[in-house]
């Protein structure tokens, strides 16, 4: 008999990993290739503490300690001329790493360069937030905190914006299941009809190409229906389709073709 | 005066029709099916296509309104968010008796594509559901068609008050 070997729950695991698969990688440039952004890195560099830096599909990236965001972000924009937030997000790096990668991405309008802006956070650390000096982090944040749950210090309004408010769980962690934990598989059962409903309405259907022909509390086919509940598994009675009822409706008449009369001079 | 004298044996007889209660109130509400406009995604474009003039609604007497109070038909069109599903919930409720509901396209139906944690898997997991359409999206005439079947399920109804609102559970 072979010796057990603990599995490590690799069930549980959210990522399929491949021994021999390597990421592809973007090639990465020095910043001194580029003299504007080696001029921005410089004036970024002379203040506060650079990481990493480099180029990379002629953006410069630019990584900096989470504690400086605020700072980073003021100075790019009111002395570096990065005048527009146009994204920001946070990635999910805690099965590899354990923290959080939270990226600003920076566009000047003048010097027409983008400039990207990186940090990293632990789980239960909280950033800055930079809706003073972008508006457009504004929602940007409260996604974050919806999606990620990282907490925002000092926003205005800090709750979610797309999940409902009352939602348990950040869909956009890895570890979050693409079709819901058990709060989210009953969150509307739960709201509308309460929990002890759960039994009479039943679980969700997650398959949707699964088609009982014989049940009739589910499905009926037009033309062919049976009372709700009736057992066809015997032979169902044949009730063929029709457009109009056999007997006419009331007021309603049939049009006939053969009354029908064609104008054929149109100035009659 | 004798030439404008109607022969009521003759020429469509009498002005009167003959009819049971049900007939007529059902006619009268299969004829006039308002409905309320649901759209949630791309089938509210098809929807909304339905009623322009080229497929033209009006033809069936069905006209979107925009209160519940005023609707007897929800054509549930899109897909069906769980943030969104109490709120179609409390307007079905606001609808007043009788009312009919028509699922329209996959997402309606089942979810559709959409088999993710947001999204209710099925609208008939919250309100009660009388017509099905399929499709992806289904277009004008299936909805047409989806209408006139609807209305012959209303023309089978018996009309009578003691007819029970359906329920989901």
């Amino acid at each position: 008999m072979r010796a057990y070997t603990p599995k490590d729950n690799v069930q549980a695991k959210p990522y399929y990993t491949d021994r021999f698969w390597v990421a592809p990688q973007v090639a990465k440039q020095d910043v001194s290739s580029d003299a504007v952004f080696e001029h921005d890195l410089n004036a970024i560099k002379a203040k506060f503490e650079v990481l990493d830096a480099y180029i990379q599909v002629e953006q410069m990236v630019v990584v900096i300690n989470a504690a400086d965001n605020f700072a980073v972000l003021e100075m790019l924009k009111n002395e570096c001329a990065y005048n527009q937030l146009s994204e920001m997000s946070a990635i999910d790096w805690l099965a590899s790493e354990g923290k959080f990668e939270i990226f600003y991405q920076m566009l000047s309008m003048s010097k027409r360069k983008r400039v990207r802006i990186k940090c990293k956070i632990d789980e239960n650390e909280s950033i800055q937030s930079v809706e003073k000096l972008f508006r457009s982090a504004d929602w940007s944040e409260r996604e974050m905190y919806d999606m990620f749950g990282i907490i925002i210090n000092n926003h205005p309004f800090m709750k979610r914006i797309l999940m409902p408010d009352d939602w348990e769980g950040f869909p956009l962690r890895k570890t979050y299941p693409l079709q819901g934990d058990e709060f989210a598989a009953w969150y509307e059962v739960d709201k509308i009809f309460g929990k002890e409903a759960r039994e009479i309405i039943g679980p969700e259907n997650r398959d949707p190409a699964r088609i009982d022909r014989y049940d009739t509390e589910r499905f009926s086919r037009l033309g062919h229906e049976v009372p709700r509940g009736t057992d066809i598994r015997q032979g169902e009675p044949d009730t063929p389709l029709v457009y109009q009822e056999t007997e006419g409706v009331f007021l309603i008449e049939k049009f006939d073709a053969e009354k029908s009369v064609v104008i054929s001079d149109r100035h009659r | 005066m004798a030439q404008h004298q109607v022969n009521y044996l003759k020429d469509g007889g009498l002005p009167v029709a003959l009819t049971t209660i049900d007939k007529v109130v059902n006619w009268g509400r299969s004829n006039s099916l308002w409905a309320l406009t649901y759209g949630l995604a791309c089938c509210g474009i098809e929807m909304m296509a339905s009623g322009a003039s080229r497929y033209d609604f009006d033809r069936f007497g069905t006209i979107f309104r925009a209160s519940p109070r005023q609707a007897e038909l929800m054509v549930v069109a899109g897909t069906l968010t769980k943030k969104h599903a109490e709120f179609i919930r409390r307007l079905y409720d606001q609808m007043t008796e009788p009312k009919w509901v028509i699922s329209m396209g996959s997402c309606a139906n089942t979810g559709g594509m959409f088999n993710t944690y947001a999204t209710v898997q099925g609208v008939d997991r919250v309100i009660p559901v009388d017509l099905y359409l399929p499709g992806c999206a289904p277009r004008p005439e299936t909805l047409q068609y989806g209408v006139m079947m609807l209305q012959q399920k209303i023309r089978r109804e018996s009309a009578s008050r003691a007819q029970k609102p359906k329920r989901l559970m």
